[in-house]
């Protein structure tokens, strides 16, 4: 079936008040990056909301932008760009791991990177996408046109919708326009990379950094065999785990910080080398875009959100084989990697719910992806309630049904 | 007062003493009070200009009795308001006459401390203060800090996304919280989030944060901590004119500077707060500035330098930097008492709390002063400059006959003008039933109803602090029916309250 293509926000109005009336569920599509991303759709009809793109303003010294909820990524990183700005949540991007191969150019739109809550290796000390939308304008599965906060920062006027739909999935409203905080990019980076770690080490490294005063803005370690993947030089020939530490600012800044953190961390590691600019980009891009595993087809993907100091326990209980997980987030966030045929985490929800672990499912064949919950572990009462607030945007059921919870 | 709340019901009210038998059988002892003479302690929150004595007041002590009562009150059909501190500037916490209010001043205690996790577990009753006041030792703090930090409370805290001087650089309520306990209405105990940073499914965590008390009650909150950056100092600037400081504060964010705190007073603010504190701030020019920069000390001193060069170029007829701590206290201490300095000059005053795009400011600054001539009161501003968020005081005398209600209509039109100019009715106060009435200059009734409908998730029934935040109030049942067409909802013509 053709996705029915809105041209405009009555044409979408209407098309989503006739679903509704006709309960035909659709499939929303942004720029159809993450069509995998969830549990997979039982439906046939869709909308493609392509024609919602483009700058409607950008205000760099107001911090602020405003655009159409299928703008390419690509699109605002260059914009935003050629005025040292930058989305500060470092917005991942899933298709390289969600399509199995790299790509030149990321194909995402900004509404994807929203409706998934998105964030990358700045999460600790900037938030991810939820933190950095002010304002949505969208149609409700019954076909409601309404916008939700606005253009400032400092906003308390009436619920926080931008945060409901900040990881909806698509499945309460299909977003239109968005604006969002934008902030100037950091003057310089260095990255410090520490060799050989044991996980252990690492994480009481990461302990002590992220503790400091130097605001780290980013803390990944990755095993041996996950970091001689890499494409970045220093890293792939490291021949060890490989440990890495963030700094930005102001140039001044960074270098007492990095002599700063050197002291501090001097009992636990030795510093092993540096990356520069190019090269510490490419790396937390690696990092970000979960490049470790991309590729990894037999494997199905979990993305484990978790307490940072909690990271070598479930290091120890999921991932007995190194090449089979790795840290972000200063050990807030854990990649793992499970064979398809056996996907399930080991030790199950008890497990995760003893160490207050949030699992989602990244990737994985459709087959598993039907049998397996999205999330891990489940937690009846708020599914309850996520049941009833669906009910109030989307009472039908049309919007992506199905996709985070089944039969919702 | 110009103030309309739901008309009370009468068969609650004539129940009043069967209903304090039961809340006494979940709360024994003091927990239930009914005295005219201690309630009376409870008819207002910071929003004075309105009272009202509630029914009761239950003051429970733990998660299991919050539960019962709210099922209780659930059951019985009886209203519900959640108090804190009592600080809102909004009226978030007034009472109701056919209402009681749930009281978690007993919830004080701080649960758990987690510097490997960089977060603490507390009660909702426990201050901003006190958070930070139990890490502080371990170099860490709490990041969001209203003025009215000694008082108000952590729960009181996420209702309102309260944000202060700090948020420029560190976010709101909403950024720095991990997790909650809420209650809701019939009486299930959720548990939102926890240590970890993402929470999975919808958001709830943001969407309670800044619910004003109407979705669910808080039992206990995980707040972030950081480490206390090692360096602080700020800049004292004052300007011959606003619309200087204005384009000044819009000069160091446009350089990429995101200070720790950017505040903003103008000239009767700066006297009235000179002739309280006498923090030494300069009596001849028309606007201050204070810049803090905070974090490693080569970075302070590279900002410093920054912003003092852009101070300069941008017409600063007064600059002055911290030389010690106790210099940089001195520049806040003017600041953070402003409210009280104008309290002094003033029998009463009227906070206003709208948000702009920074770029407005002049145009608003000059439109205010116009107003402030056509509404004849005086306004003293103080501004969270850095993030455009405004806090004009008005003065007034309530014991003067029609100036309460001038003062309102100043204040409604100062936030009229806010909406015009892009921004929004309120930056950190809330909306509560003080702007109530002028939230359909922001949304329409669609915004709304889709709001509401949210609400209807939470609290089917419409106990939670009814007659707060939205203008109408709509049964659950009625918001289901209204149907859409071509994106607009057909709204039965309801009669307000
Ligand atoms: C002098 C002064 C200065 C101020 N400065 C600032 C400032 O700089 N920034 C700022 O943002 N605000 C400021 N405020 C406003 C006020 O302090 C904040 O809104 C604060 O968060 C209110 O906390 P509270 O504990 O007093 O809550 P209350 O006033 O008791 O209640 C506020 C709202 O929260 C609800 N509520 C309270 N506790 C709970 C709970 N546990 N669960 C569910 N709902 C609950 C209530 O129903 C009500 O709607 C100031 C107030 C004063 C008086």
């Amino acid at each position: 079936m053709q996705p029915a293509q809105p041209q405009d926000e009555s044409e979408l109005s209407a098309l989503l008040e006739e679903a509704s009336k006709e309960e035909r569920p659709l499939e929303v599509i942004g720029r159809a990056s993450k069509r995998d991303y969830g549990r997979p759709l039982q439906v046939e009809g869709s909308v493609q909301l392509e024609a919602f793109s483009g700058v409607r303003f950008y205000e760099p010294e107001e911090l602020v932008l405003s655009v159409g909820a299928a703008t390419p990524m690509a699109e605002i990183e260059t914009l935003l760009d050629t005025q040292k700005q930058l989305l500060a949540f470092e917005p991942m991007d899933l298709a390289p791991l969600l399509s199995g191969a790299m790509a030149e150019r990321r194909t995402d739109s900004i509404g994807g990177v929203v409706a998934c809550n998105l964030a990358g290796p700045r999460r600790p000390k900037a938030g991810a996408a939820r933190d950095h939308v002010l304002g949505v304008e969208g149609v409700s599965g019954e076909g409601a046109r309404f916008k939700t906060g606005g253009r400032v920062v400092k906003n308390v006027t009436g619920y926080d919708l931008c945060k409901l739909l900040s990881g909806s999935f698509g499945t309460l409203a299909a977003m239109t326009w968005i604006t969002l905080k934008v902030l100037p990019r950091a003057e310089k980076t260095r990255t410090l990379l520490f060799f050989g770690l044991e996980a252990s080490t690492a994480t009481a490294l990461f302990t002590r950094a992220m503790g400091s005063a130097y605001e780290v803005s980013a803390a990944a370690h990755l095993p041996e065999p996950l970091a001689a993947v890499s494409r970045v030089d220093p890293i792939r020939e490291a021949g060890g785990s490989v440990t890495a530490v963030r700094l930005e600012g102001p140039t001044p800044s960074v270098m007492a910080r990095q002599a700063g953190l050197r002291r501090l961390l001097g009992d636990l590691a030795a510093l092993g080398g540096e990356l520069h600019a190019q090269r510490s980009l490419q790396f937390w891009r690696e990092i970000r875009d979960c490049h470790p595993f991309v590729g990894r087809s037999d494997c199905a993907i979990w993305r484990l959100s978790l307490p940072p100091a909690k990271a070598v326990e479930a290091l120890a209980a999921l991932a007995p084989a190194p090449a089979d997980a790795f840290l972000d987030w200063g050990g807030g966030l854990l990649w793992l990697a499970r064979p398809q045929q056996l996907p399930e985490i080991p030790g199950g929800e008890a497990l995760l719910a003893a160490l207050g672990i949030h699992a989602t499912l990244v990737k994985a064949d459709a087959a598993v992806r039907a049998a397996q919950p999205f999330f891990l572990p489940r937690l009846p009462a708020t599914t309850l309630l996520a049941e009833r607030i669906k009910q109030s945007f989307d009472p039908k059921r049309v919007l992506n049904p199905g996709r985070l919870y089944s039969g919702l | 007062m110009s103030l309309v709340m739901p008309k009370p019901d009468g068969s609650i009210v004539a129940r009043r003493g069967a209903l304090a038998e039961a809340l006494r059988s979940i709360v024994p002892g003091e927990g239930v009070i009914d005295q005219a003479d201690e309630l009376k302690v409870y008819e207002t929150d910071g929003l004075t200009a309105y009272r009202q004595l509630p029914l009761l007041v239950v003051l429970p002590e733990t998660t299991q009795q919050v539960s019962q009562i709210l099922t209780y009150c659930k059951r019985e059909g009886v209203k519900v308001v959640p108090r804190g501190a009592g600080t809102s500037l909004s009226g978030g916490a007034l009472p109701l006459a056919d209402g009681i209010v749930l009281g978690l001043g007993k919830f004080n205690r701080v649960l758990e401390i987690d510097y490997d996790n960089r977060c603490v577990v507390v009660q909702p009753g426990v201050t901003n203060l006190g958070i930070t006041n139990a890490v502080q030792a371990e170099g860490f703090y709490y990041a969001p800090d209203p003025s009215s930090q000694i008082a108000c409370t952590i729960g009181g805290n996420v209702a309102e996304n309260s944000g202060g001087v700090h948020c420029l650089k560190y976010g709101l309520t909403t950024n720095n919280i991990l997790g909650l306990e809420v209650v809701l209405m019939d009486g299930t105990v959720l548990r939102i989030g926890g240590k970890a940073m993402d929470a999975p499914g919808y958001d709830l965590l943001g969407v309670m944060t800044g619910s004003e008390g109407l979705l669910g009650v808080v039992t206990e909150v995980t707040v972030r901590i950081l480490p206390k950056p090692s360096t602080a100092k700020a800049l004292l600037l004052g300007f011959p004119a606003s619309e200087q400081a204005g384009d000044c504060v819009g000069a160091i964010i446009a350089a990429g500077i995101v200070p720790g705190g950017m505040e903003m007073m103008d000239r009767p603010a700066i006297h009235a707060a000179e002739a309280f504190v006498k923090a030494g701030y300069p009596l001849d020019v028309e606007a201050l500035l204070i810049v803090e920069l905070d974090g490693p000390e080569a970075e302070v001193e590279h900002l410093v330098g920054e912003v003092g060069d852009i101070a300069e170029e941008k017409g600063a007829s007064y600059s002055r930097i911290s030389a010690d701590e106790s210099e940089r206290q001195s520049f806040w201490a003017g600041r953070k008492a402003a409210f009280p300095a104008v309290g002094r000059i003033s029998p009463d005053y009227y906070c206003m709390d709208g948000t702009i795009p920074r770029k407005a400011l002049p145009l608003v600054l000059e439109r205010m002063r116009e107003m402030s001539a056509k509404h004849r009161l005086e306004v003293a501003n103080v501004f969270h400059a850095g993030d455009g968020n405004l806090h004009p005081l008005i003065l007034y005398d309530a014991n003067r006959e029609g100036e309460l209600e001038r003062a309102e209509a100043f204040g409604a039109d100062i936030l009229t003008l806010c909406v015009e100019v892009g921004g929004v009715l309120t930056g950190e106060h809330g909306v509560g039933v003080e702007k109530r009435d002028l939230m359909g200059q922001m949304f329409n009734a669609t915004d709304l109803a889709v709001q509401q409908k949210v609400k209807c998730a939470f609290d089917p029934d419409g106990l939670l602090n009814p007659g707060k935040v939205f203008p109408e109030l709509h049964r659950c049942a009625e918001l289901g029916r209204m149907h859409v067409h071509r994106g607009q909802l057909r709204f039965p013509d309801l009669p307000r309250f």
